[in-house]
């Protein structure tokens, strides 16, 4: 009894969604092929066998990413292409997004020289939001940023771009003392609040970043996963006791509202990604704590 | 095997004490955002991107603790 894509425990019982976070390469290698084969017996030398190149680096995930980012970049080729005082349809909505960026965001947070930051504020939260209706999408269904790594590089782009800005304006020095020297505190409790500062400053901010982006997508899609594969489960078994079926129903049912739950957060962490990295910059160019 | 058996650890009940805390400030941060947009409507912005700052301290230990609940 084989089930494509699902790994097989415990005999014939089949566990669902165990391997659904797993990357799975575009064009997989023969031993990939014979290792990963959903059956439960598999020749002996997979124990020792390594994945080829193409299959660790070329998978649906990273293919995923580089798709958002090609759909990023002609979306706002498009917009900008031929813009006219009249807006198109696709214009207007291009600048809704922008303006939402660039005013509620840029202008907001990082205060009078903003205007050389938006294109960048502008892409990340476009590439965010794109890779995380990824999710919800028939033919992805996974939230790029549900792996980690994804989100690490974009909040080390952050992290990069805050230091070097503060760094570039006041010196390496000035930005240290800047960011671990609180304004009007005395002598002994300097001793106290600098490495707390330092810590908060420049370890955990990149951590929470990245962290919180992943965490919040892992979570929703463990979620989105438990009730549509466990309902379809509960639906499908076969028990002399109905309740099972109903409470799958009940689970399917849920699932949309689940659905509608991702929607929302998939824009709320684009939205606080990209505001978090305003603040952080306007935080590295500010004069005084 | 059943499919209503629960499998329970309880570094995932961890987690959860651990988000009650995040949740309360989270919350109160909020909560504040609203009575201090009501009282003076034009401060929003200005309220907002403090907000999001400390909404972004205080979620960090439920993330943390999310985290733990993965490692360990």
């Amino acid at each position: 009894m084989a089930y494509p894509g699902f790994t097989l425990l415990e005999g014939d019982v089949p566990q669902f969604g165990v391997s659904a976070f797993d990357s799975r390469p575009l064009f997989p290698s023969q031993g990939w092929q014979t290792c990963h084969a959903a059956t439960a017996d598999v020749p002996d030398w997979c124990a020792t066998w390594q994945p080829t190149w193409t299959d660790i680096w070329i998978t649906n995930h990273i293919f995923q990413a580089v798709l958002g980012a090609i759909i990023v970049i002609a979306f706002w080729l498009i917009v900008t292409n031929k813009m006219r005082v009249v807006p198109s349809k696709v214009q207007w909505a291009g600048e809704y997004v922008y303006n939402m960026i660039r005013n509620g965001v840029a202008r907001d947070l990082i205060g009078p020289n903003y205007h050389k930051y938006v294109p960048f504020l502008v892409a990340m939260f476009s590439f965010i939001i794109i890779n995380n209706l990824f999710g919800e999408f028939f033919l992805t269904m996974f939230p790029t940023f549900a792996k980690v790594g994804f989100a690490w590089g974009l909040a080390l782009l952050t992290y990069i771009l805050y230091n070097a800005v503060g760094i570039k304006k006041h010196g390496l020095l000035g930005y240290l003392k800047l960011m671990t020297v609180p304004a009007g505190v005395k002598f002994p409790i300097i001793l106290l609040i600098a490495p707390l500062e330092f810590f908060s400053n420049f370890i955990t901010r990149p951590i929470t970043l990245g962290l919180r982006l992943f965490a919040n997508l892992f979570a929703g899609h463990l979620l989105v996963m438990i009730f549509v594969v466990g309902g379809t489960w509960l639906v499908t078994y076969t028990n002399n006791n109905p309740l099972y079926n109903v409470t799958g129903v009940v689970s399917l049912l849920f699932s949309f509202a689940i659905f509608a739950l991702e929607l929302l957060v998939a824009y709320l962490l684009a939205y606080v990604f990209t505001i978090l990295t305003a603040s952080y910059v306007a935080a590295a160019e500010a004069d005084s704590h | 095997m059943t499919p209503l058996d629960v499998a329970a650890s309880l570094k995932v009940v961890g987690y959860g004490l651990g988000a009650i805390g995040p949740g309360i400030g989270v919350g109160l941060i909020f909560s504040s955002v609203i009575q201090g947009t009501a009282r003076q409507p034009e401060s929003r912005g200005m309220l907002m991107g403090t907000a999001w700052i400390g909404f972004a301290v205080v979620e960090a230990l439920a993330l943390f603790g999310l985290a733990l609940a993965f490692i360990f």
